[in-house]
């Protein structure tokens, strides 16, 4: 069969799957399912956006975890604000909390954006395992700061007593908010595969292959990098602003660096360099997870072995599998 | 006074195992080019091995001997079954494969010995204070530490330019192609030289178990901190490992002690104590953000 051909059969089936899941479950009287496909597909938008820096810009961050956490916990402090009736900043201007999602959520992308445009402006300094760690150290740094923030609940984290609001929807009916993931992850899909297509996704494919000659060629690869990671930080502020809303609980645990490594898990499980694979690594994962965990409290020692298996076997993940080995990228 | 001569002592103590976790990971590091997210869980091991031990047997000197050959034969198998076939692979592969390793362990750990952390005392003979100024009386233990901690360093200098082994280690980290041409056993030395770091790893789990709790995951916490201590040391430098090991023990314990009260002086005190909180669990990674973007390499790189 034609590969492209393929392809699009297997991303159309599996959009058929996620958009009639919930109708299905609601009818089999299954509304759990409902529930945790949601956290799959928020989990899905965050292992999308890591896969723009290990899959294309050939940038290993351990610290992806950290902007996940920045977009819950701007989602989480503005509620509280807005609960409390106190405003979050008197000086030198006067902010007040909000629980409008039009307002949160697109505040919850630009923090992170500006944090990812920091602590990328300062690690993209550094190269290889130098990068990892510095990325890691960052994330670590933000991780003890939220630890230690008495005000937002310190440790225990802070809880949301109702989701953020939308006119027109209904964000604490569990249907509408699945179908606002699935319609946000589509457009994070549709926004990512014309992103890598373009020249600048050429540039940034041509950096993780050979950043000298880039630089050679006249290109600034570092700002090239640089906007990379933080239309990547963007992207896990969204779903760390939709997760917040879906457990309507943030703590600092949100970017503990396990959760990076699970993001890592999920973009490699599902395909590395693919931006769909992502999704189907991000499902499979968190499946994987709660299958596993119904059949023994120990999940973790099976699902160890089997990621190094993946690792040492199977390079492009279930989308290889699906879709077939060939490169259709770089 | 007499108490920053002992904050000064406890940053040491720190920075010394913090040393006995980076000799090990910097050399594999460096050598190898192999990033291994798995150097905590043989702390771990050793931590949890010696304590068993010496419960069992009463001697915590038997804990370290059953520690240190367990750690080292659980890293040489890993190294033997896993890395081997990740040395040629990219680094992202190697984070994932041994993101792996730490789930199973730390699983591992869980089922063996259950949830609950272990306790360890310290032994007898090193219990009680030693008076080391007229009024400053300090942990005879944490002394003990300070010492074996210089010893090994000793030992592993000795090694690394007095013996063939040694120079064999020095050669295979600046050209491992040319040094395996010469006919030297790259995969027999590999597996030795990670032996080796994991060994140094479980010495010192078992000597953290009489200070910290021995529980399961509590090789992460300090592995994150010895990637701070070799990324500001220098990827592969053991003279690197040694500055960035001192220099982080004392930032974090220094800025605990006296970042409080230091706060307390400018601000009121409820915006002292919190902003003196973050701050000093924040100060390591504040410090090595500014080594990094002063001196990307670290501050004594191996490779230059």
């Amino acid at each position: 069969m034609n590969p492209l051909f393929r392809k699009y059969v297997c991303i159309a089936a599996v959009a058929l799957l996620l958009a009639i899941l919930p109708i299905a479950a609601s009818m089999l009287g299954q509304e759990y399912y409902i529930s945790l496909f949601s956290r799959i597909l928020i989990y899905a938008i965050a292992a999308v956006s890591l896969d723009l820096l290990l899959g294309f810009s050939g940038m290993i961050s351990l610290g992806h975890a950290a902007f996940v956490g920045i977009g819950s916990y701007v989602v989480g402090i503005f509620f509280y604000h807005s609960a409390e009736m106190e405003p979050l900043l008197t000086h030198p201007f006067t902010v007040q909390g909000s629980e409008n999602g039009l307002i949160v959520i697109p505040l919850a992308v630009l923090v992170s954006a500006i944090f990812a445009l920091v602590i990328g402006a300062l690690s993209l300094r550094t190269k290889g395992m130098h990068f990892i760690m510095i990325t890691l150290a960052f994330a670590q740094m933000i991780y003890y700061f939220f630890v230690s923030l008495e005000k937002y609940g310190g440790d225990d984290g802070l809880s949301l007593y109702a989701r953020s609001t939308l006119p027109g929807l209904d964000l604490g009916n569990d249907l509408q908010f699945y179908y606002l993931c699935l319609l946000l992850l589509s457009l994070f899909l549709l926004f990512t595969t014309r992103l890598v297509a373009s020249p600048f996704g050429i540039v940034i494919r041509g950096c993780s292959n050979n950043e000298r000659r880039i630089n050679a060629l006249g290109i600034n690869a570092y700002g090239y990098k640089l906007a990379c990671f933080v239309i990547a930080g963007a992207g896990a502020g969204l779903a760390g602003a939709l997760l917040a809303n879906q457990t309507e609980y943030v703590s600092p645990g949100l970017m503990h660096w396990t959760l990076s490594g699970e993001l890592m898990v999920m973009v490699l499980l599902g395909g590395l360099g693919t931006l769909f694979g992502p999704v189907l690594g991000a499902a499979a994962f968190l499946l994987l997870e709660e299958f596993l965990a119904m059949y023994t409290e120990h999940w973790m020692l099976y699902l160890g072995p089997f990621l190094i298996l993946v690792v040492i076997f199977a390079k492009r993940g279930l989308y290889g599998v699906l879709v077939g080995g060939g490169k259709d990228h770089g | 006074m007499l108490l920053v001569v002992e904050q000064l002592l406890n940053g040491l103590q720190f920075g010394i195992t913090l040393f006995l976790m980076s000799a090990g990971l910097t050399l594999v590091f460096g050598i190898m080019q192999v990033i291994n997210l798995a150097h905590g869980s043989f702390y771990m091991i050793g931590a949890y091995v010696g304590a068993t031990v010496t419960v069992y047997t009463g001697s915590f000197l038997l804990g370290i001997a059953a520690a240190l050959p367990a750690s080292a034969v659980c890293g040489m198998v890993v190294e033997i079954i896993v890395l081997r076939k990740l040395y040629n692979r990219e680094h992202l592969d190697q984070v994932l494969a041994t993101f792996g390793l730490i789930m199973f362990f730390n699983e591992l750990t869980r089922i063996i010995w259950g949830r609950q952390p272990l306790f360890m005392d310290v032994p007898p003979w090193l219990s009680g204070n030693i008076e080391l100024l007229p009024g400053l009386f300090y942990p005879t233990y944490r002394l003990a530490v300070i010492g074996v901690g210089i010893l090994v360093a000793l030992v592993l200098w000795l090694i690394f330019s007095r013996t063939r082994i040694g120079m064999q280690i020095r050669a295979g980290a600046s050209n491992r192609d040319m040094i395996g041409a010469l006919g030297v056993n790259i995969k027999l030395l590999y597996t030795l030289v990670f032996g080796m770091g994991t060994a140094l790893a479980g010495l010192a789990g078992v000597m953290a178990g009489p200070i910290l709790a021995v529980e399961s995951g509590m090789g992460e916490s300090i592995l994150i901190l010895t990637f701070v201590v070799i990324v500001i040391g220098g990827i592969g430098s053991i003279r690197g490992a040694v500055a960035g090991a001192l220099l982080v023990g004392l930032v974090d314990t220094m800025g605990r002690a006296f970042l409080p009260a230091l706060f307390r002086f400018l601000f009121d005190s409820a915006t002292a104590d919190s902003a003196a909180a973050s701050l000093s669990s924040m100060a390591i990674y504040i410090l090595m953000a500014a080594i990094l973007v002063w001196k990307p390499k670290g501050l004594f790189p191996a490779h230059s």
